[in-house]
């Protein structure tokens, strides 16, 4: 009777604390959006995303130069980690060795755990020093950082597809390249592409690596990728360092604008994974 | 196993006589000694076959006795598993198929395999039979090429209306007819089938044994069935797998092979016998 008792207070407290756990979670994300939204939400405006920085000392101005870079510099770094984060995937789950794949595995698990501000050390060393700052490295340092995020999303989605369809289609007399082409590919793009927009999201926000490769630049939109581009995070980390409490304001409503960004594009990847959950569904 | 088994002591299997066939028809697989194991542990040992051209050879036997084993060594699929070891030999129209310089992607392309689960592609019904042409390179006239190998799998006139539909809408029947018809559209010479009919209903299994009937004009075909009644039904010869254990080692052996007939009427070895009849298995 009294083990039975234990048993089921036990059972009763844990669940209450897993709960209070889950609440807590959320709570601290409510707090971030409420708090955030309540500094930054007053500079938000049509004109905050169209114009670009005001010039040091004058009012008003947007972030729309910072909008144009960050979008260039994420683009250009996942074209850079995108296609080595898939093709490195595809390596892994069909085509190496046991013996071989253990320690990549482990390599680019190691390369996701690795701190940003390493990644942006050791670009800054390798692409900055002796030339300037650029899109080009800035880009590059968020790629670093994308390409174990993409590589091990692929992962999971390529061990999705069932090996019946490998058989199926190797049975045809056809190679494994054409196999991962016609076949694994194609049941997986929902997958990967979910991947890439959390990878996305992830270095859209990145400050680290963007302080050492793109972060002296001018108040003016900016789109030559061979000079440092103007970007968000670094935009955020400036103006919360100026006195000027508008500048604050400004800070705190272009965070709001990537937390929004984040937000939409992790509902975008959800959505994504569920269409293609449901073709590969039998 | 569950089933029961009724086999009548007399089965009809037409026109078959073991001495007779086996003369005439051209030899297709002759397989020396083939011993597999995975690793350490060993499936099958020291099976010696002979499987003739434009007939119907069925694999039967207990579970475990190595059934999928040796039927997936006549088209290499065995070498995508790690650690397969293959000893003695397969000859395929007389040239050794593991030798150092044979390419198992091109041994694949010749002899086609359909699967115990009916695995189309998530794509249409076109694309699934239009796909291993195309990418073999044998676009000319494909859409006659689609037509031909879905009337020969007996399902072109269920789809014909709909190709473009997602071949996962088709029931399970369709779905294994349709793989039929994917294989056979690359012109294989070889059809191999591992239990294509044990996740079918009846009437679709009958569908597929129809249509096997049909494909042995034109193709040699191995059936691996853990289902007696099917082997009676469609094959010429049978060749009956058991487990045998001795001391420490299991592996699948093979006991008899011989017509159809004869292995469920009249077996020479107790063992095939003792299953036929359902005393064991």
């Amino acid at each position: 009777m009294s083990r039975y008792r234990r048993r089921r207070l036990v059972n009763r407290a844990m669940e209450v604390l897993a709960t209070v756990a889950a609440l807590v979670a959320v709570g601290v994300l409510a707090v971030v959006v409420i708090s955030v939204a309540r500094r930054g939400a007053g500079a938000v405006s049509w004109g905050f995303f169209t114009k670009p920085q005001a010039l040091f000392g004058q009012p008003g101005g947007g972030i729309a130069n910072a909008l144009v870079g960050t979008a260039l510099l994420v683009l250009l770094a996942t074209a850079m980690a995108l296609p080595v984060g898939v093709l490195s995937a595809i390596y892994l789950t069909e085509f190496a060795r046991r013996s071989v794949a253990v320690p990549i595995q482990v390599v680019i698990d190691v390369l996701a755990g690795l701190p940003t501000i390493v990644i942006g050390i050791f670009v800054y060393a390798l692409l900055v020093v002796g030339h300037t700052q650029s899109g080009y490295a800035g880009a590059f340092a968020l790629a670093v950082i994308m390409l174990p995020l993409i590589a091990r999303a692929t992962q999971e989605v390529l061990l999705l597809v069932p090996d019946t369809l490998r058989e199926a289609s190797l049975a045809l007399g056809v190679r494994r390249w054409r196999t991962v082409i016609g076949v694994i590919l194609p049941s997986s793009v929902g997958g990967i592409l979910t991947g890439t927009v959390l990878a996305v999201a992830r270095a859209a926000g990145e400050t680290a690596p963007l302080l050492f490769t793109s972060s002296i630049f001018a108040n003016t939109v900016q789109t030559d990728v061979t000079k440092a581009l103007p970007n968000i995070p670094v935009l955020i980390f400036t103006y919360s360092e100026q006195p000027d409490p508008a500048l604050h304001q400004q800070a705190w409503a272009a965070a709001l604008v990537l937390m929004a960004f984040v937000l939409l594009a992790s509902l975008a990847a959800k959505a994504l994974l569920a269409r293609s959950r449901r073709k590969l569904a039998r | 196993m569950t089933e029961s088994f009724t086999i009548a002591p007399v089965i009809d299997v037409t026109q078959v006589r073991p001495d007779s066939h086996a003369g005439e028809r051209e030899v297709v697989f002759d397989i020396h000694d083939l011993t597999v194991s995975y690793g350490r542990v060993t499936a099958i040992s020291d099976v010696n076959l002979q499987i003739h051209r434009n007939i119907i050879t069925a694999i039967i036997g207990p579970s475990g006795c190595g059934k999928s084993t040796f039927i997936r060594c006549l088209n290499r699929m065995n070498d995508l598993v790690p650690g397969t070891r293959i000893e003695g030999q397969i000859l395929y129209q007389g040239s050794d198929l593991y030798a150092s310089g044979v390419d198992p992607v091109e041994v694949r392309r010749r002899i086609g395999m359909v699967f115990q689960k009916a695995n189309p592609f998530p794509k249409s019904i076109y694309d699934n039979v239009a796909w291993g042409p195309r990418v073999l390179g044998m676009r000319k006239d494909l859409d006659e090429r689609v037509e031909k190998a879905l009337r020969s799998a007996a399902l072109w006139d269920e789809v014909k209306d709909r190709l473009k539909k997602n071949a996962l809408s088709l029931s399970g029947g369709q779905q294994q007819r349709l793989c039929i018809a994917r294989a056979i559209a690359v012109e294989p010479e070889v059809l191999l089938l591992d239990e294509p009919a044990s996740a079918l209903d009846p009437i679709a299994t009958s569908a597929i044994e129809d249509l096997m009937h049909h494909l042995k004009r034109e193709y040699t075909l191995v059936i691996v069935t853990h289902n007696m009644q099917q082997a009676a039904r469609v094959a010429d010869l049978t060749a009956f797998f058991s487990l045998e254990v001795d001391e420490n080692r299991r592996s699948g052996v093979l006991v008899e092979y011989d017509a159809t007939s004869k292995i469920f009427t009249n077996p020479s070895d107790k063992r095939t016998e003792d299953y036929v009849t359902g005393r064991f298995g």
